[in-house]
């Protein structure tokens, strides 16, 4: 067992893990931030989309120790400040981008990484973009139509509600 | 009430912000002090004889609890069957006992045979390692016409792979063969219904808290009916008695039928809580996903349509062989026949119809229920065969539809293949989508296509599905062995807000807020003031859970039936608080008035006056505001629509692109129009995904290839397009209160035609003598079908 401390969400946390311990099982099950999920074992599908270091990262491809001394933000960092959705999530929302929520932090960590790159991206951009997360309920169309949303562009293109 | 967020309005989830916010709770993200975690062992080979399973050098690895293996199961019941069908002879379907833990064979790589439970994750998995299985591979059998003919046997002791040859109707087989004999024109097609593997995002996840005081149980699981999951646990497998047993299914990500049924984690995760007296967790990894989840559809089909000389439809004859598996999964029998024959006349008014299936044991995972279940199988099959009929015949594929369409007037009307269609307009659908595709101008659009050298199809489909699988009288006389109604508790609050605790579940349909519509809208109050309460059998009423687009026609004619019980117990207090007598009392928009006076009392103040009856008539009236009503509905709904889609494949390589999708659906009334707009899209791509991309493919010795997502395609945002939907056709079910139909499978079952239709007239359009290609169509079999 070893010590790793990182900065998550803002704030200093240390624990003792294996080598073997992923990122993702030392956030959902030392830290108990369960919002970011495991969805496969293969690192495919994108529900355990994190920031590290700015970066959009699958959780499941790092060991924790790799992310000692990094700066993690997950989807339970993302609210604004008075605990409200912020624009992203508040798009999700508003256009109906989640359906079981399973797969929805990831999207709303990979949107965030999208827009701060990328402020005005185009719709194949956007679609382009999720390549590496995976959603079986919502076809994507409405995730689609809520990032453009969100980077506040016009979405009458997408078809209406 | 706001009249916004009533009835048909798009109101926003209330769901939404737990799941935006990482707050939403899954099963796997509860945990316990003191909490164990199981590791299955599965078998690597998919036919072979268990003769030893040596546990005793993982025992005496760190951190293990102790140790299951088939033995210890053997003695308790099996997994049932929830349908019987018997065969065309009279003879019940074989049902083979689907046991816990596999014990004597292993009949499916991932078949479990032992368990681990150990201190850690990582402790249980070291140990499985070490359990040593003597198990000597026997050849597989997984081609299903090799199957029934051949000596080698999933269940010896059945002695057959055929589970059973159903015919529906038998009484309909001589005439239909005589309209094929003497018809006109007879078009034949042989297709394979593609098997697919579920993918919720969510991997199953059971965890068991045993309650030594009074000898109960509490069982965390990913089930879409917690319900009957307590049912089959205590009625069939380990018969912990109901009363001691509770199910709660919390937040569940996606389920597309994947999730309605019994699996053996959640009986060994019970059993084992009891024997060592610590809560066991278990979750899959996405790989046990792929090898246990009760996998879709495999059909392998031939389909007889006969024509007169003008075109109209005389006959649909079917023969199918449907692999069921290794074992039967809850729903596995009823699937391939019921929810499949009975759909075989589609929507047109065709006189005759027969469909033989013969279900086939195999060495593969089982096969279940999958988001459309047994009706994408049928609408696949009509929709191709009509389509190459129309090319033999040199005829207008929309237009040979909707000559043979039943017509607007002719409802309510029996199909030849048994149903009774309560209402539709397949015309006006037509008319939508032809409208909303632009239809005229896809001629112009072939020529752009082909300008920069690629090749363009229009494919065009209609559909009908029958959801909410109904009534209960009626299923039983066809083997049905539960009731498929639903329920509503109507808890109405001392302070006047209103708790309403449903049998249905929600894992991303919405009821939390298409529920508290209904409600709100029938006793005007505000939605907000009405909660859901679902996935816990010690608080709610027993209901069957959601699946087959049941949920709104079923639980939610359960809920005005409550609510109608509510109302007319306020009726009776608000007389005695008005001093008149209950047929007097009118109710409307949350206010109780005396009829022909000015006086009135709101709904808030009844309630609060059920809860304080100082003053109470007690023999006429009890005191409390709560109804619980059990609805089952009279008739299935019929949802219907027309699709249309639009492609360019890439001549040199293959490429299938989705350049447009077009839908249009009547669902009758409408109560949140975002979330079924939401419920199509997702419907769709699941369609699009079995047309395009997604096969499970198990090789000839019975290894899974295709286990995992790298292996297994699934649909990404960049392989499709944005949808273009219509609901403005809306004939409203004349079965249920509330007018509406079901919405959650139309897209997956409507879509797959529609996209090989329109692949086929892409090809064609090249001169290449194509009628169909065998799903999916990846890049390699459009290329080999072009080029060969």
């Amino acid at each position: 067992m070893s010590n790793v401390t990182m900065t998550v969400n803002g704030k200093t946390v240390s624990g003792s893990v294996e080598g073997r311990t992923l990122l993702v099982e030392f956030i959902r099950n030392d830290l108990h931030l369960t919002g970011t999920h495991v969805g496969c074992d293969t690192s495919q599908c994108g529900a355990c989309a994190i920031h590290v270091d700015g970066k959009l990262v699958k959780a499941c491809t790092m060991f924790a120790l790799e992310a000692n001394g990094a700066e993690v933000s997950t989807i339970e960092g993302q609210a604004n400040d008075d605990g409200s959705l912020n624009v992203i999530q508040q798009a999700f929302k508003d256009h109906h981008g989640l359906q079981c929520g399973f797969c929805t932090p990831g999207m709303v960590m990979a949107a965030s990484a999208l827009l701060k790159a990328n402020p005005k991206p185009s719709e194949l951009e956007i679609r382009e973009h999720l390549e590496g997360n995976i959603c079986r309920c919502t076809g994507y169309h409405n995730i689609v139509k809520a990032i453009l949303a969100a980077s506040g562009q016009d979405v009458s293109s997408i078809a209406a509600e | 009430m706001p009249k916004d967020s009533g009835i048909g309005a798009a109101t926003r989830r209330r769901e939404d912000a737990r799941f935006l916010l990482g707050s939403g709770l899954y099963s796997d993200d509860i945990s316990f002090l003191n909490q164990t975690y199981a590791v299955f062992v599965r078998s690597e080979v998919a036919n072979g004889i268990i003769k030893t399973v040596d546990t005793s050098k993982a025992e005496k690895m760190p951190g293990v609890v102790t140790v299951f293996t088939g033995e210890d199961f053997v003695d308790v019941g099996g997994n049932p069957a929830g349908w019987l069908i018997n065969s065309r002879n009279g003879e019940p379907m074989k049902e083979p006992k689907r046991p816990v833990l596999a014990h004597g064979k292993v009949r499916h790589v991932g078949d479990a045979y032992a368990a681990v439970i150990a201190e850690t994750e990582q402790q249980a998995r070291d140990a499985a390692e070490k359990i040593n299985a003597d198990i000597e591979e026997l050849p597989a059998v997984i081609d299903m016409a090799s199957a029934l003919c051949g000596s080698n046997f999933v269940h010896n002791e059945i002695g057959t792979n055929q589970c059973y040859d159903w015919g529906w109707i038998e009484d309909n087989r001589e005439a239909t063969d005589n309209a094929i004999k003497n018809a006109h024109h007879v078009t034949t097609l042989e297709l394979v219904n593609n098997r697919l593997v579920p993918n919720a995002m969510e991997p199953r996840c059971s965890i068991a808290d045993y309650h030594s005081a009074n000898d109960g149980y509490t069982l965390y699981t990913t089930s879409q009916n917690p319900h009957l999951t307590r049912l089959l646990i205590s009625a069939f497998v380990l018969g912990i008695p109901e009363n001691k047993l509770t199910v709660v299914s919390p937040d569940v990500g996606g389920g597309f039928g994947s999730k309605i049924y019994h699996y053996g984690e959640e009986a060994l995760v019970l059993a084992a809580a009891k024997r060592i007296k610590r809560p066991v967790r278990w979750t899959a990894t996405r790989s046990e996903s792929f090898m246990t989840d009760a996998h879709g559809r495999d059909h392998v089909t031939k389909i007889e349509l006969a024509l007169d000389k003008d075109n109209n439809f005389l006959a649909f004859r079917t023969e199918t062989m449907a692999n069921v598996g290794a074992y039967l999964s809850n729903f596995s029998t009823v699937t391939p026949t019921i929810l499949h024959g009975t759909l075989m006349a589609g929507n047109y008014a065709v006189p005759n119809v027969y469909v033989n299936v013969k279900t086939v044991f195999t060495n593969t995972a089982p096969v279940d229920a999958y988001r459309g279940a047994g009706r994408p199988e049928a609408t696949y099959s009509l929709e191709r065969v009509i389509d190459k009929a129309a090319t033999e015949l040199g005829l207008d594929p929309t237009n040979l539809r909707r000559q043979n369409f039943i017509k607007s007037d002719q409802f309510p009307y029996v199909t030849a293949a048994g149903l009774n269609y309560d209402v539709g307009d397949y015309d006006a659908v037509m008319d939508r989508l032809e409208h909303n595709a632009d239809l005229k101008g896809f001629a112009k659009r072939r020529k752009k296509s082909e300008a920069k050298g690629k090749l363009r199809g229009l494919g065009i489909n209609s559909y009908i599905e029958a959801c909410g699988i109904a009534p209960s009288n009626l299923i039983g006389t066809l083997g049905a062995r539960v009731g498929l109604y639903d329920a509503a508790t109507i808890r109405v609050n001392a302070t006047g807000n209103i708790s309403v605790m449903v049998g249905a579940h929600s894992h991303g349909q919405g009821h939390e807020t298409a529920f508290p519509q209904i409600v709100a809208d029938l006793l005007g109050v505000d939605p907000r003031n009405v909660e859901i309460v679902h996935g816990d059998t010690s608080k709610i009423p027993f209901g069957m859970g959601t699946y087959g687009s049941r949920s709104l026609a079923v639980c939610g004619s359960a809920i005005v039936k409550g609510v109608e019980k509510i109302i007319s117990k306020g009726k009776k207090i608000a007389a005695h608080m008005m001093e008149t007598t209950h047929d007097k009392v009118d109710f409307d928009e949350g206010v109780f008035s005396v009829r022909g006076t000015n006086k009135t009392v709101s709904f808030g103040d009844v309630a609060l006056k059920a809860y304080i009856p100082h003053d109470f008539p007690i023999e006429d009236i009890e005191p409390g505001l709560e109804e619980t009503a059990f609805y089952d509905p009279q008739n299935f709904t019929y949802p219907a629509g027309a699709y249309a889609c639009e492609v360019e494949v890439d001549p040199d390589t293959g490429q299938v692109t989705i350049e447009s999708f077009t839908a249009a659906d009547d669902f009758g009334n409408i109560i949140n129009p975002m979330i079924v707009e939401g419920q199509v899209h997702g419907g769709l791509a699941q369609g699009i995904g079995q047309a395009l991309l997604e096969g499970c493919v198990y090789d000839g010795d019975g290894q899974l290839i295709s286990a995992s997502y790298m292996d297994y395609t699934m649909p990404r945002a960049a392989d499709l397009p944005s949808f273009i939907v219509d609901h403005t056709v809306r004939t409203p079910s004349t079965d249920n209160p509330l007018g509406v139909k079901g919405c959650g499978e139309a897209g997956a079952i409507g879509s797959p035609p529609t996209v090989v239709n329109a692949v086929v007239d892409a090809l064609r359009s090249a001169d290449h003598d194509i009628t169909h290609i065998d799903m999916p169509l990846t890049p390699e079999r459009v290329w080999a079908a072009m080029n060969n």
